[in-house]
C-alpha cells in the first residue's frame, strides 16, 4: 500500500469497502473455479477480464487468458484475421488494466507475450507509450516496453537518442531519460556508427547535461550522467601495468646480508623465493607464463603459476603474483626482464586486450647461504611504541639512494598523445565548474570539481609539464564534510584516499613516513623500513601501487574499517592495524593472501562488537559458494572448534603463519577464544605480549 | 607539518572521534528513550492480531496482509506466501515466532506446492518462482526444510533457467532479475546450486548492469535499489561480487537517502521505509553502508510507526500494512537497531537461521 493516509476509516468506508470486497471475493472465486476446471466459454473468459480491471496484479488470470487463447488459436485454425481479433482483445484487456495500474508486472508482459505470439499490429504500441510516458516520465516498466517495441520495429538507436533528448528537453529532471540515453550513446560509441566517436561527442554531451546541472544543481537527474561522461572521458581501454614489485631497474638480494642498494627496492629472502607482482590499472584476466615472459640468463623461465589477488575465485584481478624461486643457483647476480603484451592474452573485464608490448628489469643477487641463528624480524618481539621508531634522516647518504616513487611506476609513453583531447575536455569541465562554484556553494559542483581535478592530474602525471591539485582536492572533500552531514563517511574515504596519494606523490613526502624500527639484537640490515601512516584520519587505505615494497606498515590510530586492497601488499611481514573500527574478522580477508605475514596487531578494533558483519559476504566461505576445497568441514569437525560461533575467525587465520598477534581491546576476546587461537595459529610464539609456550 | 597545523589536525582528529561515538550512541540507545520497548511490541502485536483475527476455516490461518474483509486483503489475497514470509520474518526478527501455530502454517504452505514442485502465492493460484522462494524461506524458519522433496523444488527452478542464463518467472516466459535472486537464493538454501549453471547466470545479471553502477530487470533496464538488491544479492550468493563496482554503485545507493532521512529507491522519487530494506542491504553487502547517515534513517523509519495500532507504513502518518512492517523492521536489524535479531542482508532471513542452513550439523 503505497501513499493511502492513516485515518482511522469511517464506517460507511468501511462498509462499502466490505461490499467491494465482498464482489471481488466472488468474481476470484468463480474464475479459480474455472481455471481448475478448464472452462474458456466466452462468459467465462469474460469473467477474467472483470477480475483483471479491478485487479490487474492476479497473475493467476493472466495465465488464464494466455491459456484461453492457446485454446482459441487452435480452434480458429490458421485464420490471421480471427488470429488478429483474439489478439486485439488481449491488448484491449491488458490496456485497460495498464489504465488501473500502469505499474502492473502481469500485464506488461501480456502484451509482450502477444506480441511474442506474432501479433503484427504493432503500430499502436508506440502511441500507447506516448501516452503513459506523458503520463509518467519516469513508469520503467513503460522504458522497458519502449526498447523492446523499438527493437521489433527496428527504429534506429540515433531516432531513440533523439527521443531522449525530447524527453530531456521536456523536463530535464527525467533520470529515466539519462538513463536510456547512456545506453544508446554507448552502444553507438562502442559501434562508431555514423560518426559517433567519443571525440567528436563528448563536449556537446557536456554542453547538454551542463543545461540541468546548472539550471538546478540540486536535482539528481544529471549528476550521474556526469560523472558516466566523465568516466569515459579519461577511460582508456586496454588495460596496462601500473607498477610491478622488483620495479624496474631495483636489487633483489637473496641469502645474504650485504646490501649497497636503496631499502625501497631492495628485499631480502631467507628462503630463495621471492614474489613477482604486477599491478594493472584495471582487473584483467589471462596473466599466465604464455602472456608474461620472464627471463633471466637467456632462459624464459617455465611454468611459472600466476594468482589473481582476488577475494574470491574470480579469475580477474587487479594484482597478479607469481613466485620466482632461485634456490639452488650459483650465487652470482642475474638479471631478469620481464615483458607483456608480445601477445594477446591478458584482457580487461570489459573485453579489451593488453596491446601496449612492454618491459621492466631488474637485478636478483644470489649469495651463499650463511646458516646462522635467525635475522631481522624472526625471533623477537615487535612494540609498535613511538620510541622504537626513528625516522629515515633525509640528508643521509642512505636516502640520496632512495628512488622517487615516481620510478616505481612504469612508464606508458605511448599514452601521452591520445590523451591530448581528453585532458582539454577536462580542463574545459574545471572552468566551468570553478565558475558554477563562484555563483552558488553547491555540494555537486564541489564533488564534481573535485573528481575533475583528480582526472586532470592522473591524465598528466606522465607529462613534464605535470601539476598536482591535491591540496585543493583535500580542502573540497574537507568543505563538502561540512555542507553535507550525512555523507560525511563517503567524503572522509575520499579524503583518505587522496591524501594518501599526496603521502606517495613524491620522494619528500613518502620519506616523511620513513621509519627505522629500532631492535638492537638485530643487524641494521635486517630490519626493513616501517611506513608509518598512523594517526592520519585514515578511513579507507589505497595507493597501494605505490606501496609494494613495503614489509611493516603501521597503520594504527586511524578510522579504517576496511583494508579492501591491502592483499597486494605481499611483502608485508609487519602489520599494525591497532586502534581503528575494523569490526569483523571477515574485514580481514585480504590478509589472507599475504604468506610473508608474521606480526599482526589488530589490538582496540570493534571485532564481536556488531551485530552486522559487512564483509560477510566479500569474504569467500560456504555462503558465497567461494570457498572450494578451502573449506573443509570435515577438518572442522574433527577439532573441537565451535564452528557456528567462531567460523569467521577460524577461516581468515587458519591460511595465516603468525608468530606474534595483538588482538587485546575487542569484544570478542576471552579464554575460550584464546585456546581458540592457539589452535589455528601453531606457529604463534607471542599472543598479546605474552610469550607462549 | 607545523606545530599549529598540527594542534588543527588534532582537534579536527577529535571532533570526528567524538561525532563517531556520539552517533554509534544514538542508534544503540535509540536516541528516543522508553517508547521504543513499547513499539516493536507493537509491530508484533499487530502483526499477530492479523493472523488470529482471521483464524477462520475459510481462510487459511497465515497471516493476513491487511484488515479483515477489507477491499486490500482480497486484492492480495494471491500473494499471500509473501505475506507469510514478509509477517513471520518480522515475528522471528522481534523474537515472536512463538506467536504462530507452526503446524497450521506448514500445512498451509504445503497444499500451496503444485506437481510440478513450484508454490502458488495461494490455494487454487498457479505456481510461480515469487512464491516458491518464500516457501522455502517460510520452512527454513520453522526449520522444516525436511519436509520438501529437496530434488522436485530445485528442479522446478532450475527448469526456469534459460539459454542466455537468466531466469522466467514461471512457464509463461517472462524474464527480470528478480528471478536470478530468488533461482539462486532457493536454490542455495536447498544446497543445490549445481543444478543450474552458474556461470551463465552470473553473465546475464551482468549484462544487466548500468553505467550508474547499478542494474535494471532486462538489459538496458533502468536503475532501481529493489533490482539492485535481487543482483547484487545473487552476486554474493553465487560469489561474483567482483562485478559490482562497488565506489560506483556505493555512490548511487547512498545518494538514495533525502533529507528526511529516508531513502527512495531511484533519483528524484519520494523516501520509501521499502527502500530501508532494499538499499541497505545493497550498501551492506558492499561493504559501503557507512556512507549514509544510520541515525536519521532509524528516526525515519520510527516516524514511519502508527503509535497507536502498531506497524509501519511507507511514509509518516500514511496506513501500515505487512510489507512495510516487515521492510522497516528488517531495515532496523540492518542498523544493528536494540532488542532486534540480526538479518542476513543477501538471504533475507535471519542469520541464526542462515548460519543454521550453512554451518549447522
Amino acid at each position: 500500500m503505497h501513499g493511502r493516509p492513516r485515518k482511522p476509516s469511517k464506517p460507511e468506508d468501511a462498509a462499502a469497502s466490505a461490499a467491494k470486497a465482498q464482489k471481488l471475493r466472488v468474481l476470484q472465486s468463480q474464475f479459480l473455479h474455472n481455471h481448475q476446471n478448464k472452462i474458456f466459454t466466452k462468459e467465462a473468459v469474460e469473467l477474467s477480464a472483470k477480475l483483471l480491471e479491478i485487479n490487474p496484479e492476479s497473475y493467476t488470470a493472466w495465465n488464464y487468458r494466455k491459456l484461453a487463447v492457446e485454446h482459441y488459436l487452435t480452434l480458429s485454425n490458421s485464420n490471421p484475421e480471427s488470429h488478429n481479433s483474439i489478439f486485439d482483445e488481449e491488448l484491449r484487456v491488458a490496456e485497460s488494466a495498464l489504465r488501473q495500474n500502469f505499474k502492473s508486472y502481469g500485464a506488461w508482459h501480456h502484451r509482450k507475450w502477444v506480441f511474442s505470439k506474432g501479433h503484427s499490429s504493432i503500430n499502436h504500441e508506440l502511441r500507447l507509450l506516448d501516452k503513459f510516458q506523458k503520463a509518467d516520465s519516469r513508469n520503467f516498466h513503460a522504458w522497458n516496453h519502449r526498447r523492446f517495441v523499438a527493437a521489433l520495429m527496428n527504429i534506429s538507436e540515433e531516432d531513440e537518442l533523439k527521443y531522449t533528448e525530447d524527453m530531456i528537453c521536456n523536463n530535464f529532471s527525467n533520470y529515466s531519460a539519462w538513463h536510456n540515453r547512456s545506453v544508446l550513446l554507448s552502444n553507438l560509441l562502442k559501434k562508431k556508427a555514423n560518426g559517433f566517436l567519443l571525440k567528436v561527442k563528448v563536449l556537446p554531451e557536456y554542453e547538454f547535461v551542463h543545461q540541468a546541472l546548472f539550471t538546478d544543481p540540486d536535482d539528481q537527474s544529471g549528476w550521474f550522467y556526469h560523472r558516466w561522461l566523465l568516466d569515459q572521458t579519461v577511460k582508456v581501454d586496454s588495460p596496462l601495468l601500473a607498477s610491478s614489485w622488483p620495479a624496474h631497474g631495483s636489487d633483489v638480494m637473496l641469502l645474504g646480508d650485504s646490501c649497497p642498494s636503496s631499502p625501497f627496492t631492495n628485499f631480502h629472502s631467507d628462503s630463495g623465493t621471492f614474489p613477482l607482482i604486477l599491478y594493472f590499472n584495471q582487473a584483467v584476466e589471462g596473466v599466465n607464463s604464455s602472456t608474461v615472459l620472464v627471463n633471466y640468463e637467456l632462459n624464459t623461465i617455465k611454468d611459472l603459476i600466476w594468482k589473481p589477488l582476488s577475494a574470491n575465485k574470480s579469475q580477474t584481478a587487479q594484482v597478479w603474483v607469481t613466485q620466482l624461486n632461485f634456490n639452488g643457483v650459483e650465487p652470482k647476480a642475474y638479471s631478469v626482464e620481464v615483458s607483456l603484451g608480445h601477445s594477446q592474452g591478458i584482457i580487461s573485464s570489459s573485453g579489451f586486450h593488453y596491446n601496449h608490448p612492454s618491459r621492466f628489469a631488474f637485478r636478483v643477487c644470489v649469495q651463499l647461504v650463511e646458516k646462522g641463528p635467525a635475522k631481522g624480524l624472526g625471533g623477537d618481539v615487535i612494540l609498535w611504541r613511538d620510541e622504537n621508531f626513528h625516522i629515515y634522516d633525509a640528508h643521509s647518504v642512505e636516502s640520496s639512494s632512495v628512488i622517487s616513487p615516481d620510478q616505481l611506476s612504469i612508464q606508458n609513453d605511448h599514452e601521452t598523445t591520445a590523451f591530448e583531447w581528453r585532458t582539454e575536455a577536462i580542463a574545459k569541465e574545471i572552468d566551468h565548474f570553478r565558475e558554477l562554484l563562484s555563483l552558488i556553494n553547491c555540494k555537486i559542483g564541489k564533488l564534481t570539481l573535485a573528481r575533475l581535478l583528480m582526472a586532470h592530474d592522473t591524465m598528466t602525471c606522465q607529462s613534464p609539464n605535470k601539476t598536482f591539485h591535491l591540496e585543493e582536492v583535500l580542502e573540497l572533500y574537507n568543505d563538502l564534510m561540512k555542507l553535507d552531514p550525512s555523507h560525511v563517511q563517503y567524503y572522509k574515504d575520499e579524503h583518505s584516499l587522496v591524501l594518501l596519494q599526496q603521502v606517495t606523490s613524491s620522494k619528500e613526502s613518502l620519506l616523511r613516513h620513513c621509519f627505522h624500527y629500532r631492535n638492537l639484537t638485530s643487524s641494521h640490515i635486517g630490519n626493513p623500513i616501517c611506513v608509518r601512516l598512523n594517526n592520519l584520519l585514515l578511513s579507507r587505505v589505497g595507493s597501494f601501487d605505490k606501496l609494494l615494497w613495503v614489509q611493516m606498515l603501521d597503520l594504527s590510530h586511524n578510522e579504517l574499517q576496511s583494508i579492501e586492497g591491502l592483499e597486494a601488499m605481499q611483502l608485508l611481514s609487519c602489520l599494525n592495524l591497532s586502534n581503528n573500527v575494523l569490526s569483523s574478522f571477515t574485514a580481514l580477508e585480504p590478509l589472507r593472501s599475504l604468506k610473508s605475514l608474521k606480526v599482526l596487531n589488530i589490538s582496540h578494533n570493534e571485532i564481536g562488537t556488531h551485530s552486522i558483519d559487512t564483509t560477510r559476504h566479500l569474504c569467500s566461505s560456504p555462503l558465497s559458494h567461494s570457498a572450494g576445497s578451502e573449506w573443509n568441514t570435515g577438518e572442522i569437525v574433527n577439532t573441537d572448534i565451535d564452528v557456528k560461533s567462531y567460523w569467521e575467525a577460524y577461516f581468515i587465520l587458519k591460511d595465516l603463519n603468525l608468530t606474534q598477534l595483538d588482538i587485546v581491546g575487542n569484544a570478542i576476546s576471552g579464554e575460550k577464544f584464546k585456546s581458540l587461537l592457539i589452535k589455528v595459529l601453531p606457529a604463534l610464539k607471542w599472543l598479546d605480549g605474552e610469550q607462549l609456550h | 607539518m607545523s606545530e599549529e597545523e598540527d594542534g588543527v589536525k588534532k582537534e579536527q582528529r577529535k571532533a570526528w572521534r567524538e561525532g563517531a561515538v556520539r552517533d554509534r550512541n544514538v542508534i544503540l540507545h535509540g536516541g528516543r528513550g522508553m517508547v521504543l520497548d513499547q513499539i516493536w511490541l507493537d509491530a508484533g502485536n499487530f502483526l499477530v492480531d492479523f493472523n488470529y483475527a482471521n483464524a477462520s476455516s475459510v481462510s487459511p490461518p497465515v497471516l493476513r496482509l491487511a484488515k479483515k474483509d477489507s477491499f486490500e486483503s482480497v486484492v492480495m489475497d494471491h500473494l499471500r506466501m509473501n505475506g507469510a514470509y514478509w509477517g513471520l520474518t518480522t515475528l522471528d526478527l522481534l523474537g515472536k515466532l512463538d506467536a504462530v501455530d507452526k503446524e497450521d502454517v506448514i500445512s498451509w504452505v504445503m497444499q500451496c506446492q503444485h506437481e510440478s514442485g513450484g508454490f502458488a502465492g495461494n490455494i487454487g493460484h498457479d505456481p510461480h518462482i515469487l512464491y516458491t522462494l518464500s516457501a522455502v524461506q517460510v520452512l527454513a524458519l520453522f526449520e522444516k526444510l525436511d519436509m520438501l522433496d529437496i530434488d522436485k523444488v530445485s528442479n522446478y527452478i532450475s527448469g526456469l533457467q534459460n539459454e542466455d542464463g537468466s531466469f522466467s518467472g514461471d512457464v509463461w516466459g517472462e524474464v527480470d532479475t528478480r528471478f536470478s535472486y530468488i533461482a539462486v537464493c532457493c536454490l542455495s538454501i536447498l544446497h543445490r546450486l549445481d543444478k543450474i549453471d552458474v556461470d551463465k547466470a552470473v553473465n546475464y545479471i551482468v549484462s544487466c548492469k548500468n553505467l550508474d553502477g547499478g542494474f535494471g530487470c532486462t538489459p538496458g533496464g533502468e536503475s532501481h535499489a529493489g533490482q539492485i538488491f535481487c543482483c547484487v544479492g545473487a552476486l554474493a550468493i553465487t560469489g561474483a561480487l567482483h562485478h559490482v563496482d562497488k565506489d560506483l554503485l556505493g555512490w548511487w545507493l547512498c545518494e538514495r537517502q533525502v533529507k528526511s532521512g529516508g531513502l527512495n529507491g531511484r533519483p528524484e522519487k519520494l523516501p520509501d521505509v521499502c527502500y530501508s530494506w532494499w538499499v541497505l542491504s545493497s550498501l551492506i553487502m558492499i561493504d559501503r553502508v557507512h556512507w549514509i547517515s544510520k541515525e536519521k534513517l532509524v528516526k525515519f523509519i520510527l516516524d514511519c510507526q502508527d503509535l497507536e495500532n502498531g506497524g509501519i507504513s511507507d511514509r509518516p502518518d500514511d496506513a501500515v500494512d505487512v510489507f512495510h512492517t516487515y521492510f522497516g523492521v528488517a531495515g532496523l536489524s540492518l542498523l544493528e537497531y536494540p532488542g532486534l535479531k540480526a538479518i542476513d542482508p543477501a538471504y533475507a532471513l535471519p542469520i541464526d537461521v542462515v548460519n543454521r542452513i550453512f554451518f549447522g550439523k
